[in-house]
């Protein structure tokens, strides 16, 4: 059961703020948007899978079934954790607001 | 993408000098050799700020080349009763047991079996998913004939499941009945057939509780399938049809007399809880077996709630909670053996395994010879921790997982292999695959998180900061085990002259507690480097190496919660959870204990008023009064973080400690633990709740003796920041350096 703090679309100072220091620590009213961001469902919630140790990642998503592989994005390749937070900040953002975040 | 593709495991996690230990292997295909290296771990952290992965190889020994096979794991618990002669010319049968279906509706499962699938003969209870309760007996013409309620069972409640075959009538019955009373119940049922006359029952087969099987293992041990998730209690056979009154006397108690001779097994699962045994009390002991470990000390039918203890009651704990997904010991054939040569020197080390780009490491400790100290100092390798983290699951199943981090979840290689391989079972913080916590633990298969270079620095692989240290500064050190310290208590103990910790021994059984415990109290000197230590009691069993039992009791920051009544271990019997609740307080051991934890940011110390109190002078040798310990580091940045222990006199610190430094400005991600939060609200967070802080904590114990504890997780990483010229390590070697001189400390007498 996701939280059900409400993500207002047209707050994008606060997607500017986690987007310029996407680790936090947030000021609260961001943290709670990162929150409800994060707080999915385990079946596709997206993971980064290690590519070469601390340097590549591959965004993924859990399958939330002992036995059934991770589904690997393989045009989401990251070479920074940061640009990882990011992009997946701007899926879920997206898929709980229904509107793209129009910022790079 | 990288794919792990060799895994193993060793019999043993300790060995002395001249002993041998064995390393199990499988690889998958397209590994057809790897080469295996016996090296000494001296560091293990990779992150590119790390002081990166080193070892030393032990020459000769147990080098080579080896071929790559691939070797299965059998899970799944159950039970095995032997073929007997009471089963043979079977031509009616009456078959009772209680059931407990934890996952009713994921797929069949088999509750009793004693069947050839192949020959046609034999019989079998099923839970079905759309038809209930199953009986199949076998058509004699290579098949088995069914009769089902036609009733789906209901998850997590009781019923009473009823077969008679009767060769007289050729009458085939089967019931089941909820033991629960709901209005509208509908979940109840009895369905008749007549075939009975053309059933054929006996075979060779051994009686299976909560699993089928068409194929033996290489020991010739059926392997399980279809196991049954839930639990079962009191399963009677017998060779004549019962009417239901006859049946119902064999329930609870005693066998009646005049049922006696119809009987083949009476299976009592109250009895020998603490064993594998399961104890058949009717006239023919035919007795079995439980395989894998299911769950025992668990609640049973009969359980009322007067009750919480099994031993004081164990006809409420007849019942065994099996597991499709539990795993005791994979057997392996054993791919390469070491003897460890004469004057190896005591350390962690591992059997280091490669093929082209492939890797992996089974680490094993080498302690020094028995009855021997080679060095003034001993380093605890806290193996109950490492098996009760053994294949956490958390990154790929943890509905808060993300929560914790407040960063994207990171599925290393070892954690891929391991989610698509659900039989190399669990750790304790995971749940089965019904949902059931995760109760008992074994280090007999492979153990993914258990290595040097995990990309999670946690357990042993951030123990390897404190083994670089050790190393880089050329500090002489034996290594010993917990299971070491288990089996020989302070004896081991008090060849030393001071005693460390690594970075998280949580999990201690009550001999550990009573060896650090009373090395303490007869002058040894301990240092204890880790947050979060002495947490939970865990129990072993002699006759079952490798496996280890605890139980999220009552209290206690727990993944999962332990059901009501099943607080007590059944392979001691002792009451499990928190030493705090079981009178053994963290705080009274090493005068600070777990009192918050966050998984984002360290933080650093600052000296309190105790820290320039004479007796600690030493501690803080070439530390500046203001000096700010520890802002930086490899987990978090900070020595003071992940899980944080505070000095607490009401939890049993000792009234002359010193609180010698206290870590500040958490994050909110800290959470102050919920054994302390009687009534909720909302502060808990490390920016608003003063009690998240690990407080760095000296005293001194009777007989010249002392502890130093830094109540950190953190504080090991920090060891290497500025090629170890930094204030936490300079405190930490100022204490071991005092530590290790004979002069004892003034214990005030």
């Amino acid at each position: 059961m996701p939280s059900h703090y409400p993500v207002d679309a047209s707050r994008t100072d606060l997607a500017r703020a986690f987007r310029a220091n996407p680790f936090g620590p947030h000021r609260p009213e961001l943290q709670r948007i990162v929150t409800r961001l994060r707080w999915c469902e385990v079946a596709g919630r997206h993971v980064l899978v290690t590519r070469v140790p601390h340097r590549e990642w591959v965004l993924g998503r859990l399958s939330g079934r002992r036995g059934v592989d991770i589904e690997l994005l393989e045009d989401q390749v990251f070479t920074s954790r940061a640009e990882a937070e990011w992009a997946v900040f701007k899926l879920r953002w997206q898929a709980v607001t229904g509107e793209t975040l129009d910022i790079d | 993408m990288m794919e792990k593709m060799i895994v193993g495991y060793a019999d043993e996690l300790s060995v002395a000098p001249g002993e041998r230990i064995r390393f199990m292997v499988s690889c998958e295909p397209g590994v057809p050799s790897y080469r295996a290296e016996i090296v000494r771990l001296l560091s293990g952290d990779t992150q590119p700020d790390g002081p990166g992965y080193r070892d030393e190889a032990l020459p000769g020994a147990a080098s080579g080349e080896y071929p790559g096979r691939h070797q299965p794991v059998h899970a799944g618990a159950f039970g095995i009763v032997p073929h007997h002669g009471v089963f043979e010319d079977l031509s009616s049968l009456s078959l009772q047991v209680t059931v407990y279906p934890t996952l009713p509706e994921a797929r069949r499962a088999c509750v009793l079996s004693k069947t050839d699938p192949a020959g046609g003969a034999g019989f079998a209870l099923w839970c079905d998913p759309q038809e209930g309760m199953v009986l199949a007996l076998g058509d004699g013409a290579g098949g088995m004939r069914e009769l089902a309620t036609g009733r789906p069972l209901i998850a997590k409640e009781w019923y009473l499941v009823q077969a008679t075959c009767d060769a007289g009538s050729g009458e085939v019955r089967i019931s089941q009945r909820l033991l629960e009373s709901y209005a509208r119940d509908r979940s109840s049922g009895t369905a008749r057939a007549g075939f009975a006359d053309r059933a054929s029952l006996s075979c060779g087969a051994p009686l299976l509780v909560a699993a089928h099987s068409r194929e033996r293992d290489r020991r010739g041990r059926p392997i399980p399938e279809l196991v049954f998730n839930g639990r079962i209690e009191r399963p009677v056979v017998a060779s004549r049809r019962l009417d239901e009154a006859e049946l119902e006397t064999l329930r609870y108690g005693p066998l009646p007399a005049a049922l006696r001779p119809a009987l083949c097994v009476a299976l009592d699962f109250s009895r020998e809880i603490d064993s594998d045994d399961i104890v058949d009390i009717s006239p023919n002991r035919v007795h079995g077996e439980l395989v894998n470990l299911p769950i025992r000390a668990v609640r049973g039918s009969s359980w009322t709630g007067e009750e919480m203890n099994f031993r004081h009651a164990p006809e409420h704990y007849a019942a065994v909670h099996f597991l499709e997904d539990a795993l005791y010991d994979c057997e392996w054939e054993s791919d390469f053996e070491l003897e460890v040569p004469e004057g190896t020197r005591s350390g962690f080390y591992a059997a280091k395994l490669t093929s082209g780009d492939q890797e992996d490491h089974i680490p094993f400790f080498v302690r020094p010879p028995r009855g021997r100290a080679t060095a003034p100092l001993v380093v605890i390798a806290p193996t109950a921790s490492y098996m009760a983290y053994a294949n956490w699951r958390s990154s790929m199943e943890n509905e808060h997982g993300e929560l914790d981090y407040n960063h994207l979840a990171e599925i290393f290689p070892e954690d891929r292999y391991l989610n698509l391989r659900p039989e190399l079972g669990n750790s304790m913080y995971d749940h089965h695959a019904d949902g059931t916590g995760v109760c008992y633990s074994s280090r007999l298969r492979p153990i993914l998180n258990f290595r040097p270079k995990h990309g999670s620095l946690w357990q042993l692989s951030a123990d390897m900061h404190l083994v670089d240290w050790l190393d880089s500064n050329a500090i002489a050190y034996d290594v010993l085990t917990d299971e070491d310290m288990h089996a020989e208590g302070v004896e081991c103990l008090r060849r030393y002259r001071c005693v460390m910790t690594c970075t998280h021994p949580e999990y201690y059984s009550t001999p550990m507690w009573n060896a650090l415990y009373a090395y303490t109290q007869g002058g040894g000197r301990l240092m204890y480097l880790g947050g979060n230590g002495f947490y939970w009691r865990v129990a072993f069993r002699d006759d079952k190496p490798g496996a280890m039992e605890m139980r999220r009791a009552e209290d206690g920051s727990r993944s999962w919660i332990a059901e009501p009544g099943e607080y007590y271990m059944a392979f001691t019997g002792e009451l499990g959870g928190m030493w705090w609740r079981c009178g053994g307080a963290p705080q009274y051991l090493v005068g600070n204990g777990f009192v918050a934890q966050g998984f984002d940011f360290s933080s650093y110390y600052r000296r309190n008023p105790d820290s320039f109190d004479p007796r600690a002078a030493f501690i803080f040798e070439g530390v500046g009064s203001d000096e700010i310990i520890g802002d930086f580091g490899l987990i978090g940045g900070g020595a003071a973080g992940i899980e944080l222990d505070s000095y607490n006199r009401g939890y049993g610190t000792p009234p002359h400690a010193l609180n010698l430094a206290s870590s500040e400005k958490h994050t909110d991600s800290y959470l102050h633990v919920n054994e302390d939060v009687g009534h909720m609200y909302l502060p808990i967070g490390g920016q608003d709740d003063p009690a998240v802080r690990a407080d760095m904590v000296f005293f001194e114990t009777p007989n010249g003796g002392a502890v130093f504890s830094t109540g950190s997780i953190g504080w090991c990483s920090a060891l290497f920041h500025r090629g170890y010229d930094n204030n936490v390590s300079r405190i930490t070697r100022n204490v071991l350096d005092r530590f290790l001189d004979a002069a004892p400390f003034d214990d005030g007498d």
